[in-house]
């Protein structure tokens, strides 16, 4: 069936109710990955390699195993070896024998804080001392951070058997560029040879980390049969599962995987860390092992997202219509390949019907950890160079740069460069809605400066499961698959109530394990309200079949003289009978004499996500005697196809454009000579507090997505894509400055007011 | 594995011969903003920790001989709290205030932000500015020590290893007075100073300045007073030219180093911007106008 | 004795506990106390998740030695509905859908009424800065920041904020 109808149609799907898995949460019950324990639990703990690069010669844990309460020590001696090959999962490429190396480092530790063994130890106190006690051996050797000195020959190099891809001929030598990749569309040459007006930039992003609140942090128990159960805080309890038991070569029944609350995940969430360690110190000790992460041990070895340099070329006639753009990206992987430079040379230029395009992307590792999804990964990289070569193009055509984009911007039909057909989008919406709000004309004060940028996201679906059961009294459990990050509990039960006509307070979501509900992709690429929704929706229809099917019985009527309509059977016309009319509660206290308990599951892969475009709005003040800026007014519009629960996408929009506010102006790495991460702290590495930011204004357009029952596009990746470019443009706007560099803070700002000064 | 000991005395007797008697390393605790940290972080490895809270006198505020004593241990929130204190040292309350979050207001005090000896300890200057004196208790006795004289390098003090401060003395303020203290950081909480300058000064009834102390914080091993930038200052009005020597001789002042938090060339050109902005909140207060600080 | 024994007050019950001098009241909550609303972000003071009132303090767990706990007075994020009745911060953060994945929701609670306790009717800036300890990642502040002024509101009787 389609929902997709005007919103007074809508009884609940479009309100604000209060979320099912609230209370908890603001009294301090939720159970989070750390806040478990189970009798007779030890602790885990990981020694990291304090070097950059170096090769592990011996590792002695003999001093540690003497220690009075420690229980067992892992090294990389202790996991199967894996080979080399790509698998492809979700949002991007995964190689298993990486994942295995990067939970514990073989033979070479490849950055600071890489895991090079694990001990587990009845206090905490104990495996702090037992971690000094092991004795690792290293010779260390050169290191390599930057991504362009990754590249450059001569550098040294991380895997002797990377030979980079998509190069013609195969390279003869080992290198840290893993691949590269490029997309063209018609004839950039012959584009730029057309242009009235050429703007070129190089840009560079720093690294950021997703830095949720919650370290990682999981609980893992083996028992003597091999039957093992691990809790822990992911995005994804069957990736736990599937990951580990690739990691450990155990069979996948084998393992039962928890989710626990998760305090934040952002993308960084979707692999393993400390899981496997903690199972395979479990079955060495035969006591359950919890394990948790410390907040620098969060910055220093979980994946942030790339930094990168980015080179821009884009030509336009005097009119503005653009007529070539030329883009070449080099994004740093970490230790291991697998960048998400693929989307990086997608998604700068989806957003833009442009005739001419070449992209080519480079993969490149470093001594730096491994990246990790972050919320549309790749996308605000690419955007932010592109954005801000689109404000400078807008300046040099003295064109308004919402015109500009107007001009350009994709509209359904448009072919991407890599190929796709865009189709249902809502870019253009967008622009009509953020050119009539009143942000976009309000007055400005000397000093103060007014960006706008734009980002598209694709959003996925895939692999999902929903079961909608009724219980005894009438009530109503909703079981899907996929961790609740940020309120999906409240959109499946939502979706779920909608169907069956029942209010929301008789439907209770919960999230399953992987033992008692249907296998589920990870909660990534914006597609839990799209594709567990699909999947919670069907099993909804099923169970008002059902419904329906039980009073036809009670009644004695054929089914199709039943309807199904606020919540209740009615019989259908006065043929059907005068019955009055059945609710959930009094069906399913007749469930066993019609045929036993009712209740549906349904698993499908969900297809036809739609794309997600959005347009912020961003107003700053800048002290140009210190370089610092001042977000002043923020409006972040966005095509969110349908908002099942408006305050959790709006929440989801407020949230992605803080991030990208943080990631424009304060974010970064800093790494001292040895390879050193020097800001492993909240302390230093800035994220945005209460008092750095406004009230941002989160604005709905909603273009409904017709490949979901009730129009639903994911929403929680395209807000981190325009910030930092829309900060950047803002800062041109106050200053006449383009800040090519991120993140532009304060003494990188006061230094650009010094050149232009000594220039004149 | 060596045991930590933990010891709360309830007499300042008690507490320098837990310090004097110590076999290995001792640490005092006020609030513990930063010792705990340190702790965690394996920067110390104590063997003993002092705590000095239940000491009769660390904690609490009192007016003597119109000045004020605080309690060493006196955490930021009851300075904030106190409105005669505020109205009179304005300045030295808002840079104890600066540090950290409310949370840590409710545990860090004056005497921990000095012995800690961070060259970027945000009371620091501001107590310099202000003249404070610390009054030190130990086996020898009590002596009272310029303020300035207790931090002698990062993470180093001039305090014996029996000694603790009992207690901080501001001093009374004569007419058209005021001080102030700015810092710079790149957000608008939670972060050390990359500069910080406090300013203290005496006006004529004219607004001529007659006395004046500007102290800068995190631009040198230890917080430095800057008699040039006083200089500067006294027997002028603040007027373009007096600020523009003052943001020079602030700027001469400094022995920055680059490190995570910013460079020297940055450091040393927004120590100028501080003094000139703090200088300005001091004059305006010293002629009895209310400014907000930071 | 090889550990401190330490008797106090934690949300209105009389409460002994065992600890070493270097594990933290956060430690203690946690891990002997199973008062698991307390959560560790950081254990550097930091990102405020760790937020409990100690004698009328608003103080970071993490940053307090358990043994100090001696005698004092400690409300955590469970002690402060009053039994099944939550407290108004509470409803404002539901009502506000002030949280998304409800880690730093506990530390914000707490921050939330001791603000309220000391300021009735703090301005948007106020609440900003006095918030400014708590980190959070997920919602940008904006709907937190919403339902304080509306708690502050209704505390003081006032109709709802806009």
């Amino acid at each position: 069936m389609n929902y997709i109808v005007p919103q007074s149609e809508l009884k609940i799907v479009g309100t604000r109710p209060v979320r099912p898995d609230g209370v908890d949460k603001v009294t301090g019950r939720a159970t989070f990955g750390a806040d478990m324990t189970l009798p007779g639990m030890i602790w885990g703990k990981v020694k990291r390699s304090p070097h950059a690069h170096a090769r592990i010669v011996s590792i002695d844990a003999s001093k540690a195993l003497a220690l009075p309460g420690v229980k067992a020590v892992v090294t990389a001696a202790d996991f199967p070896e894996i080979a080399n090959e790509e698998a492809f999962v979700g949002e991007g490429p995964m190689n298993f024998r990486d994942l295995s190396r990067n939970c514990m480092a073989r033979d070479k530790a490849l950055y600071e804080g890489h895991a090079v063994a694990a001990v587990a130890a009845t206090s905490q106190a104990i495996a702090d001392e037992a971690i000094e006690l092991i004795d690792v051996r290293y010779e260390v050797l050169p290191h390599v951070i930057d991504v362009e000195a990754a590249m450059a020959p001569g550098a040294p190099v991380l895997h002797e058997d990377m030979f980079t891809t998509g190069v013609e001929p195969k390279p003869a030598k080992p290198s840290n560029i893993a691949k590269r990749v490029s997309f063209t569309k018609g004839d950039v040459a012959a584009g730029f040879a057309e242009a009235d007006v050429i703007v070129e930039g190089r840009y560079t992003t720093q690294p950021v980390h997703q830095a949720y609140i919650e370290p990682h942090a999981c609980v893992a128990a083996v028992s003597a049969d091999g039957q093992a159960q691990i809790y822990s805080s992911t995005q994804g309890q069957f990736m736990v599962r599937a990951y580990s038991a690739k990691v450990l070569g155990w069979e996948i029944a084998n393992l039962r995987s928890y989710p626990m609350e998760i305090g934040g995940g952002f993308g960084g969430k979707t692999v393993v860390y400390l899981e496997p360690l903690a199972l395979l110190l479990a079955q060495k000790s035969g006591r359950p092992v919890k394990m948790m992460m410390t907040r620098e041990d969060v910055f220093r070895a979980s994946g942030p997202t790339s930094g990168a340099v980015i080179e821009v070329k884009i030509g336009a006639k005097r009119d503005g219509a653009i007529v070539a753009a030329r883009e070449v990206l080099k994004y740093q992987a970490g230790a291991f390949a697998g960048s998400p430079i693929g989307p990086g040379c997608m998604c700068g230029l989806a957003l833009y019907d442009l005739p001419n395009v070449e992209v080519i992307g480079y993969d490149v590792v470093s001594n730096r950890p491994k990246v990790a999804a972050y919320r549309a990964p790749g996308a605000p990289i690419t955007s932010f160079a592109i954005e801000s070569a689109l404000d400078e193009l807008a300046c040099k055509l003295n064109i308004d740069p919402l015109a500009l984009r107007e001009m350009n911007g994709a509209r359904d039909g448009t072919k991407t460069h890599y190929g796709v057909t865009h189709k249902d989008i809502g870019f253009l919406s967008v622009l009509e809605a953020a050119r009539s709000h009143p942000h976009y004309k309000a007055p400005l004060q000397p000093g103060q400066g007014r960006g706008i940028a734009c980002g598209f996201w694709f959003n996925i679906g895939g692999e999902s499961s929903g079961a909608v059961h009724v219980n005894e009294d009438g009530s109503v459990s909703v079981v899907s698959g996929n961790p609740d990050i940020g309120g999906s509990r409240a959109s499946m039960a939502m979706m779920a109530a909608e169907v069956l006509g029942v209010p929301m307070d008789q439907v209770r979501p919960i999230v399953g394990d992987t033992a008692s509900i249907g296998f589920s992709f990870l909660t990534g690429g914006s597609r839990v309200t799209f594709a567990t929704g699909m999947a919670v929706t069907q099993a909804a229809e099923k169970v008002v079949d059902q419904l329906k099917t039980r009073a036809a019985q009670i009644w004695d009527i054929p089914v199709d003289a039943v309807e199904w309509k606020d919540g209740k059977a009615w019989p259908a016309g006065l043929n059907a009978g005068a019955f009055e009319p059945l609710s959930v509660a009094q069906i399913a206290l007749k469930a066993g004499r019609t045929g036993g308990p009712i209740g549906s599951e349904v698993s499908l892969n969900a297809q036809g996500a739609g794309a997600g475009f959005g347009c912020h709005i961003c107003d700053v003040e800048v002290d140009k005697e210190t370089g610092h800026v001042k977000i002043l007014r923020y409006t972040a519009i966005q095509d969110v196809g349908k908002a099942i629960h408006p305050a959790y996408v709006e929440g989801q929009i407020q949230g992605g454009a803080a991030q990208g506010i943080g990631w424009a102006l304060n974010e970064e790495y800093i790494y001292d000579k040895n390879g050193k991460l020097e800001n492993a702290g909240f302390l230093d590495y800035r994220v945005p507090v209460a008092s750095d930011l406004p009230l941002i204004e989160a604005v709905m357009v909603e273009v409904p997505n017709p490949r979901h029952p009730f129009g639903v596009r994911g929403v929680g990746e395209v807000p981190i894509v325009p910030p930092m470019a829309a900060v950047a443009n803002a800062v041109r706007s106050a200053t006449g400055l383009r800040m090519e560099h991120l993140p532009i803070s304060p003494p990188k700002l006061r230094a650009a007011v010094d050149a232009e000064a000594k220039a004149g | 594995m060596q045991r930590l000991n933990y010891a709360a005395p309830k007499t300042v007797n008690e507490a320098v011969s837990l310090l004097a008697g110590a076999s290995g390393p001792a640490k005092l605790m006020s609030g513990g903003t930063d010792l705990l940290v340190q702790l965690r972080s394996g920067r110390l490895k104590p063997e003993l920790i002092v705590d000095l809270k239940h000491v009769p006198g660390l904690i609490g505020i009192r007016e003597e001989a119109g000045g004020f004593v605080i309690g060493a241990s006196t955490p930021g929130a009851t300075l904030e709290a106190h409105a005669g204190l505020k109205a009179a040292w304005p300045g030295v309350v808002e840079a104890m205030d600066l540090i950290g979050s409310e949370q840590i207001q409710g545990r860090a005090s004056l005497a921990g932000n000095l012995c800690n000896a961070s060259p970027a300890a945000d009371s620091v200057p501001a107590m310099i500015a202000a003249g404070a004196v610390a009054v030190v208790v130990g086996a020898k006795g009590r002596r009272e020590v310029p303020v300035e004289a207790i931090p002698t390098a990062p993470g180093r003090t001039s305090l014996a290893k029996d000694e603790f401060i009992l207690e901080i003395r501001l001093p009374p303020r004569p007419a058209h007075s005021g001080d102030a203290y700015l810092r710079f950081i790149p957000r608008t909480e939670m972060d050390i100073a990359v500069v910080g300058c406090g300013v203290n000064v005496t006006l004529d009834a004219a607004g001529v300045c007659t006395a004046a102390r500007v102290v800068l914080g995190a631009v040198a091993p230890t917080a430095v007073l800057v008699p040039a930038a006083a200089a500067a200052l006294i027997g002028h009005k603040l007027d373009a030219a007096t600020l523009a020597k003052l943001d020079a001789a602030a700027q001469a002042a400094c022995k920055p180093i680059t490190d995570k938090r910013g460079t020297i060339e940055y450091r040393t050109k927004v120590a100028g911007v501080m003094a000139r902005r703090t200088a300005a909140i001091a004059f305006e207060r010293a002629q009895g106008r209310a400014v907000k600080g930071h | 004795m090889s550990k401190h024994h330490v008797t106090t007050t934690i949300n209105g019950e009389a409460v002994e506990f065992l600890c070493e001098t270097q594990e933290t009241l956060l430690d203690v909550l946690r891990n002997t106390l199973n008062l698991t609303g307390s959560k560790e972000g950081c254990a550097s003071g930091d990102c405020g998740a760790c937020t409990v009132i100690m004698d009328g303090k608003m103080v970071c767990s993490c940053l307090v030695l358990g043994v100090e706990a001696e005698g004092s007075s400690v409300t955590t994020v469970e002690g402060i509905a009053d039994g099944e009745t939550l407290h108004p911060v509470q409803r404002k953060f539901l009502e506000h859908a002030a949280l998304q994945c409800g880690f730093c929701t506990p530390g914000f609670i707490v921050a939330t009424k001791a603000l309220l306790d000391a300021n009735p009717n703090p301005t948007e800036e106020e609440a900003r800065y006095w918030l400014a300890g708590n980190l959070c990642r997920c919602t940008g502040y904006d709907k937190i920041i919403r339902a304080v002024m509306d708690a502050a509101a209704e505390m003081r009787g006032e109709a709802r904020a806009a």
